[in-house]
Formats: structure tokens, C-alpha cells, sequence
């Protein structure tokens, strides 16, 4: 089975740093495949790097059999990647219609603003956020923004969906709710890639795990199997850890 | 729908100004006309899509100079007036190219400087633009009156293409994309905006319409140099207007366009010795005081009136 979306020795440096270094791995449809790593690993560059922010110094990254290293944000984004900001980037005196509407329209490709409008609207009932339509996104609460900013990825029309920290600051009923819906999402065949800080969140949702550490990939596999490797245990776990998660599932 | 019933009206009582016979009404008129739409050009690019353009003295008088140079030539009215706004399109276009990666500061620096290489280029070219001598245009056959009306109903059918590209780009993808991108650049890119082109397409509206606002005005006047049709002030007024009326909003420049004109007509007659300084200091009043313009006023009672409402519900 050939990947939707392959890195092919991926490096970007800036200056002296080597922030991703000769990353290697693929995604496949419907996927969802997690990304952790120490903070500083490099996992936010690594989107970045996909998404043509920070284009690639060196390697290729392949979507759907096309070489994207090189194209501009604005058409990676309508090739059908989308992805979410840690911190949350919404237009803040824009509705939370307008917001979501913007990724329909623009990346999504929505034939009209009504369209557009209609497909927002599809989204916000989905992420739970349609009694807020037409507040200010200034207005809303960070469990609500996060959820935004999945709903703005949402209407892109993706195939590939990175959430970079979509559940941190969430409480546990939110990350319930938040995982729910990533589940459904892959359920689509969308691919994930989520980067995510607590473990637990990780290990229960994803198929598969790729672990970061100074740039450099240092595991990957099933998520049990990367908890057990050493070289994960030392870099990023501590061995309590690691008895902990590793063992258990 | 209702903008454009505002737009028809206002531009239907403008039309009946000249059965007054008043020609200094008149000239008040025109002037109103040319600051609507050199204040509603900035606001393409100023006021949606967030990028504080100070190139608007550049377009006036590159499409002054292109119209009174073609005409010199031989070439008719309207076709050189079409000229003038033509020039500034490409202009901006070649400029906005260049400048358009710049954010903030940056940009309104280099903006400005555009303005000053296009006044070094007419200076250095004598032969062609009369350099520092200035250029005379020909002079219409007409008497004092029908001169005036004829400047008035030009000058007014401008502001009304003008005010009315601003309500079709307000409502359509193009107004989307610059609001995105006055918002959140970057955030705009990954949403799929191409935010280089619709920059572009933005600075272009904003350069067509001053364009040939220079170019009538230059045909108005008789006589263009560089310090009058490449002045600052040409620059710094849109941007004034545009705050005092309503930043982005689509009658915010007009509302703009009277208000600066009634305090220079006024401040002209009665501080005739400082009225630069006191009208700087009554701009910077409004501003202090008013920073979301005019239009914020209605729109704040609106919003109470519409809370007010809700609670009933």
C-alpha cells in the first residue's frame, strides 16, 4: 500500500540548528498516527515543513504521488492538507462562521460564499459549536477555540489533518469529546497526525506512533511497542514511565 | 441591497447640485467627489486588507501626469483620463510586487518612497513632463459654468464606479481574503488564501480610481507640478478620512471625505495664517478621541438596540 503523504529524509535547519533531520515516514488514509517527541523535538517544525511554512532544506515531501516540497502554503492548503495551530490563530473580529467558512471556501474550494457559509455551518453542528455561529471568536472560551480551529481544518476538506496540541488546556471531558471526534474523522478515511503531549490521549486514539527527539526520528511503530523502546524510555519517558504505559496495554 | 439604495440616493441628491448654479458649491462638490474616492481607493488596501498604504499621492499623480502628458499629445479626454488610471494599475501592480511581502512599518515606509521616485522621475524628465516647470493642458472651450458642472458630473460618476466596486468587493471572495488578511496574515495562507495575489488585486483597486481622480483633476486645474500632484497630503488625507469615517467600512470614507473638507473649508476661513496646524490638531482629536470613526457611533447604538431587543425575546 503506497502512503498518502510521504517524507523522504526531510531536513530544515535554521541556522546552526537542526530542527528536523532526515525524517523518514509515511501516512496512509484514515490513518491516525501520533506524533510525540521532548518539547524543542521538532514536531511542530516537522508540520510546518509538510504544510510548505518552513519548506524543507533538504529530502521530499510526497502527497498522493505529487513532490509538495516546494509549493506555497496557500496551495498545500487546497491540495487537502489542513492543519491546527497550537495557539490558536482565529480571525478575532470575525464570526466563528466566517471564520469556518473561510477554510470552506479558500481550501475547500466552496463554489460560493452561501456554500461556503452552508458547509461552515455543517462543521460547527459537528464540533458542537453552532450556538456560537455569529459570536465574535474573540469571545469564545480556549476549549472553544480549540475546537475552532478543528472545525476550520474540518472545512478545508481535508485528507490529511494535523492537530498540533488540539486537547492541551482541555479537561478530561473535553478531550473525551475531542477524541470522539477525531475518531470520527478518520472513520472518513481523513488521515491524522497528532501531536499531543499526554500520553495516555496518544496512546488510546493512534494506529500507529512516531517519536521525535532532537530533530532526528527515533522510533516508530505500535504505540505499546515504541513505549517499550529504550531509546524512547531514555529520551523522552523515564523509565517509571514507561512501566506505567508500556506494560499495561 | 440597502448600500446600494444609500449609494443611488446620495448620488442622486449630489446630481441635483448644479441647478443651485452655486460654482463655489460646485467646487466644494468636486473636492468632496475626488476625497470619496481617494479615500475609498486607501480603504481597498488600507482599510480590508490592513496594509497602510501611503503610495496613494503616487497613483493621483502618476494618472495626472500620464492623462496631461497623452493629451499634450493629442489624445482625447476621456481616453487619456482612461490612460491615467490604466498607468496607475500597472504601477501598482510592478510596485505591489515588490513591497507587498512587507508587513506594518515596513510597508508604509516603502509606499511612501514610491511616491517620491515617481516625483524624482517627472523632476528629471523636463522634456517629456515639463520636470519642475510643470505642465499646461489645454484649455477647454467652455464657459466658467459648464467648466464647473462638467468636473462635477466626471469627478461624481468616478465616486460612484468607485463606491460601487467598494459594495461589490466588501461582499465578495476578494473583500473575504483581504479581511482574512488584515486579521491573520499567516493563519489566511494556511487557510488556503493566496494572500500575495489577493494583496495585489487589492493595491490595484486602490491604485485605479486615484489614477483617475489625478487625471481629472489635472484636466480641472489646467496646470500640474510636482510638489501639487505628488504631494504627501494626497497620501495622508485618504488614510485621515478613512479613520475619522470608519476603518473598512464601505461609507466610512464618505462620511470621511465630508467631515475633512467642512474642517478645512472652515479652518481655512477662520485660522487663515495656522490653519495646517489647527487642523492637525482637530484630526488628531477625532483620532484620539473617535478611533473607530464615525460609523462606530451608529453601529454602537445599534448593537444596543439590537441587545435590547434580544433581552425582550
Amino acid at each position: 500500500m503506497t502512503a498518502l503523504l510521504s517524507l523522504e529524509n526531510v531536513s530544515r535547519a535554521f541556522g546552526g540548528l537542526r530542527a528536523v533531520d532526515g525524517v523518514s515516514f509515511g501516512i496512509e488514509a484514515g490513518e491516525i498516527l501520533g506524533l510525540i517527541g521532548p518539547n524543542g523535538a521538532g514536531k511542530t517544525t516537522l508540520i510546518n515543513v509538510i504544510t510548505g511554512v518552513h519548506p524543507a532544506n533538504s529530502g521530499r515531501v510526497i502527497y498522493d504521488g505529487r513532490d509538495i516540497t516546494r509549493l506555497k502554503p496557500h496551495q498545500i492548503a487546497k491540495l487537502g492538507l489542513s492543519r491546527t495551530f497550537q495557539i490558536v490563530q482565529p480571525f478575532p473580529k470575525m464570526t466563528v462562521l466566517e471564520n469556518v467558512a473561510a477554510g470552506a471556501l479558500f481550501a475547500g474550494q466552496s463554489p460560493s460564499m452561501a456554500e461556503a457559509s452552508r458547509e461552515a455551518m455543517e462543521q460547527l453542528r459537528f464540533t458542537g459549536l453552532a450556538s456560537v455561529a455569529d459570536k465574535p471568536a474573540l469571545s469564545l472560551t480556549l476549549a472553544q477555540r480549540k475546537r475552532l480551529e478543528f472545525a476550520k481544518g474540518l472545512a478545508m476538506k481535508p485528507r490529511i489533518l494535523m492537530l498540533d496540541e488540539v486537547n492541551a488546556g482541555l479537561n478530561e471531558a473535553e478531550i473525551d469529546d475531542a477524541l470522539a471526534m477525531i475518531r470520527k474523522v478518520a472513520e472518513k478515511g481523513v488521515a491524522i497526525v497528532l501531536i499531543e503531549h499526554l500520553l495516555k490521549v496518544v496512546i488510546s486514539v493512534s494506529n500507529r506512533i512516531v517519536v521525535l527527539h532532537h530533530g532526528q526520528l527515533i522510533a516508530e511503530g505500535e504505540p505499546s511497542a515504541v513505549l517499550r523502546d529504550p531509546a524512547v524510555v531514555e529520551a523522552y519517558l523515564g523509565a517509571k514511565y514507561a512501566a506505567r504505559y508500556g506494560g499495561a496495554s | 441591497m440597502k448600500n446600494w439604495l444609500i449609494l443611488l440616493a446620495g448620488t442622486g441628491v449630489l446630481a441635483l447640485l448644479p441647478l443651485l448654479g452655486d460654482n463655489y458649491l460646485m467646487r466644494l462638490a468636486t473636492m468632496v467627489a475626488m476625497y470619496v474616492i481617494l479615500a475609498q481607493s486607501w480603504n481597498f488596501i488600507g482599510g480590508l486588507a490592513g496594509y497602510p498604504s501611503f503610495a496613494t499621492a503616487g497613483f493621483f499623480g502618476l494618472g495626472a501626469y500620464t492623462s496631461a502628458v497623452l493629451q499634450g499629445m493629442g489624445v482625447p479626454l476621456f481616453a487619456s483620463w482612461g490612460a491615467g488610471g490604466l498607468a496607475a494599475v500597472i504601477f501598482s501592480a510592478l510596485v505591489g510586487g515588490a513591497i507587498l511581502h512587507l508587513r506594518g512599518h515596513y510597508f508604509a515606509i516603502a509606499s511612501l518612497v514610491t511616491v517620491e521616485v515617481l516625483r524624482e522621475i517627472v523632476n528629471t524628465t523636463p522634456d517629456i513632463t515639463g520636470g519642475g516647470m510643470g505642465l499646461n493642458l489645454p484649455i477647454m472651450r467652455m464657459t466658467v459654468a459648464e467648466h464647473a458642472t462638467f468636473f462635477f458630473y466626471s469627478m461624481l460618476a468616478v465616486a460612484f464606479a468607485c463606491m460601487a466596486c467598494a459594495i461589490v468587493v466588501h461582499k465578495s471572495k476578494l473583500g473575504f481574503a483581504l479581511r482574512c488578511i488584515q486579521q491573520n496574515e499567516d493563519a489566511a495562507n494556511i487557510l488556503g488564501v493566496n494572500a500575495y495575489l489577493y494583496k495585489t488585486i487589492g493595491f490595484g483597486f486602490s491604485a485605479v480610481f486615484a489614477g483617475i481622480a489625478g487625471a481629472i483633476y489635472a484636466s480641472w486645474v489646467h496646470y500640474i507640478e510636482p510638489p501639487d500632484v505628488f504631494d504627501v497630503l494626497i497620501s495622508v488625507k485618504p488614510l485621515v478620512m478613512v479613520l475619522l469615517g470608519g476603518l473598512g467600512t464601505i461609507f466610512g470614507p464618505v462620511i470621511g471625505a465630508f467631515i475633512l473638507l467642512t474642517f478645512e473649508e472652515f479652518v481655512w476661513r477662520t485660522f487663515l495664517t495656522v490653519h495646517a496646524a489647527a487642523l492637525g490638531v482637530i484630526i488628531v482629536a477625532l483620532v484620539l478621541f473617535l478611533p473607530n470613526g464615525v460609523l462606530s457611533l451608529t453601529r454602537e447604538k445599534l448593537g444596543l438596540r439590537r441587545r435590547a431587543a434580544g433581552e425582550k425575546r
